[in-house]
């Protein structure tokens, strides 16, 4: 088959092929790849001149060229856009040069922008416009599931915050606090638990009616948190009973002085649509420092004798929890 | 239905006559929320009960409402992705045409659980044709007949379309095209992506 019927064969089947003489000089190129440098014969000049061999990298000159029949070649071009290309060759008979067969591989996205390609610039074979599509489609298909997830994720948030609320005061509730000493103990930090009890708080739900008592509850908590550092825990864990969590905090006088701001501003009368609502609180406090291997339960266990012990004293009072004291009791 | 379906109806009806009849149809058909996601799978029969109560806020016969939910799905810029993706079936409205035997299969590529019932063309001349819309859900014949009109708009070609009804169980349209180069039509790169 002479040179000229091979062409065109060429050009129906593959329209990015280039027909090489035996110095590797190009005698003809297919109708896309001649688009790529719509300016400038691609006829006439040498392939190597036009494109450089990325791999396999020994090759560089015409005869090893040749040479590299049926093995996966990639090359770039030498100016810009230096779009990379995939390409294959095959030596013609009696040393008459060669024909090399170029598509894009994956910069095939690129390449769709950079030289405006349309459907007929690829052979009818070619996967290419079933590859943009599908990027496309599936580009389409990720984002729709993404803003789904998005906003799952911030239900989930959401969800997750009410689950650890309180809702009434916006305090911690006592699966937080569970949770948060769980990990305090399992991480063994030093920390301060006090168990603080409103006094008198069910003679004003009763006496003023539950829109009172939630009025009281919302005071109490707002009045903890002023009282509190950011990273202490406030948690309301039953009617009217909070647990106060002091991260990193053991010394008494601390604690003593902490306590007893809170018991008298709990103590000053709140006001409810011009009542008065007087409540007070008592309070008692565990040190994870008081014990070798403290539990959840211990600890617990421990802020509970002590505000029982300070209930006893009678009102209005705070306590620690003393280790030979409750073993005597 | 796919969540994809149900959200291009919610897209048609709020960018067409607002969020309020939108809002009234949720309402009367009971669904008991007001978004779709686009990604989720709901009950085929709240789909329809929705249709049903769209159909009659708007006084309209429901295969008209479809056949311009399908215009929409085509010619509307809050869909351009979808535009393009018809595109991709090629470079001429007969090549689209043919390439609607693949669509369900192209559509399943995409998102594996959105399934679209069968298509066949049928080329009774070298200018008219027929495509028999195999059953799987109902109206799906009538928004195609949006969609064809839409994308012969598209591609600048003249076809006169007509929904000649059920036969055997199978919806066919039958589509004459006067010219294909009738209009310039709108363009289409294949590199120049919709966002």
């Amino acid at each position: 088959m002479d040179g000229d019927k091979l062409g065109d064969l060429l050009e129906t089947l593959c329209p990015m092929f280039a027909l090489l003489d035996a110095n590797g000089c190009i005698r003809r190129v297919g109708p896309t790849l001649q688009k790529l440098r719509p300016h400038r014969s691609m006829a006439g000049q040498g392939f190597l001149n036009l494109f450089e061999l990325v791999r396999p990298k020994t090759v560089t000159t015409v005869p090893e060229l040749m040479a590299a029949a049926g093995a996966k070649l990639s090359l770039k071009f030498r100016d810009e856009p230096k779009t990379a290309l995939k390409g294959l060759i095959a030596p013609l008979p009696d040393n008459q040069g060669a024909v090399v067969n170029l598509s894009f591989g994956i910069s095939i996205l690129e390449a769709v922008t950079d030289y405006a390609l349309t459907s007929a610039d690829f052979s009818g074979t070619d996967l290419a416009i079933e590859l943009l599509y599908l990027v496309e489609a599936k580009s389409a298909a990720m984002e729709a599931s993404r803003s789904l997830n998005l906003r799952l994720q911030g239900a989930m948030l959401a969800a997750e915050e009410q689950a650890y609320t309180d809702t009434l005061t916006g305090l911690r509730n006592r699966r937080a606090m569970d949770h948060i000493l769980e990990h305090l103990v399992s991480s063994k930090a030093a920390f301060a638990l006090m168990h603080l009890d409103l006094d008198f708080f069910k003679a004003v739900n009763d006496k003023l009616g539950h829109a009172a008592g939630d009025h009281v509850l919302r005071e109490a908590a707002r009045i903890m948190l002023e009282e509190t550092r950011s990273d202490d825990t406030v948690a309301r864990i039953g009617g009217d009973e909070f647990v106060l969590i002091f991260k990193g905090l053991l010394d008494k006088s601390i604690l003593a002085k902490i306590a007893d701001r809170l018991i008298s501003r709990l103590k000053q009368p709140m006001e409810f649509e011009g009542q008065p609502c007087v409540i007070s609180a008592s309070a008692g406090t565990a040190l994870s420092s008081q014990f070798s291997a403290p539990t959840p339960t211990d600890i617990l266990h421990a802020a509970d004798l002590a505000l029982y012990a300070a209930k006893r004293s009678g009102r209005s009072l705070h306590r620690f929890y003393c280790e030979q004291a409750q073993a005597g009791s | 239905m796919h969540g994809l379906i149900n959200r291009a109806i919610q897209s048609f009806v709020c960018a067409t006559y607002g969020q309020d009849c939108w809002r009234r149809a949720t309402e009367a058909a009971g669904l008991g929320f007001v978004e779709f996601e686009a990604m989720l799978v709901y009950d085929r029969e709240k789909s329809y009960r929705l249709l049903d109560a769209l159909c009659t806020d708007l006084k309209r016969p429901r295969d008209e409402f479809l056949e311009d939910l399908g215009t929409y799905l085509v010619s509307h810029p809050n869909m351009e992705g979808l535009r393009r993706l018809l595109r991709f079936g090629g470079d001429t409205y007969v090549e689209f045409l043919h390439s609607l035997d693949d669509l369900s299969d192209r559509v399943r590529l995409a998102v594996s659980d959105l399934e679209l019932p069968a298509l066949e063309l049928v080329e009774c001349s070298p200018n008219e044709f027929e495509l028999r819309c195999f059953p799987g859900m109902e109206g799906y014949s009538s928004v195609l007949v949006g969609i064809l009109r839409a994308m012969a708009d598209d591609y600048g070609a003249l076809v006169f379309l007509s929904h000649l009804g059920n036969r055997d169980g199978i919806d066919v349209i039958s589509m004459t095209l006067v010219e294909s180069a009738f209009a310039e039509g709108r363009r289409f790169e294949l590199g120049a992506r919709s966002s």
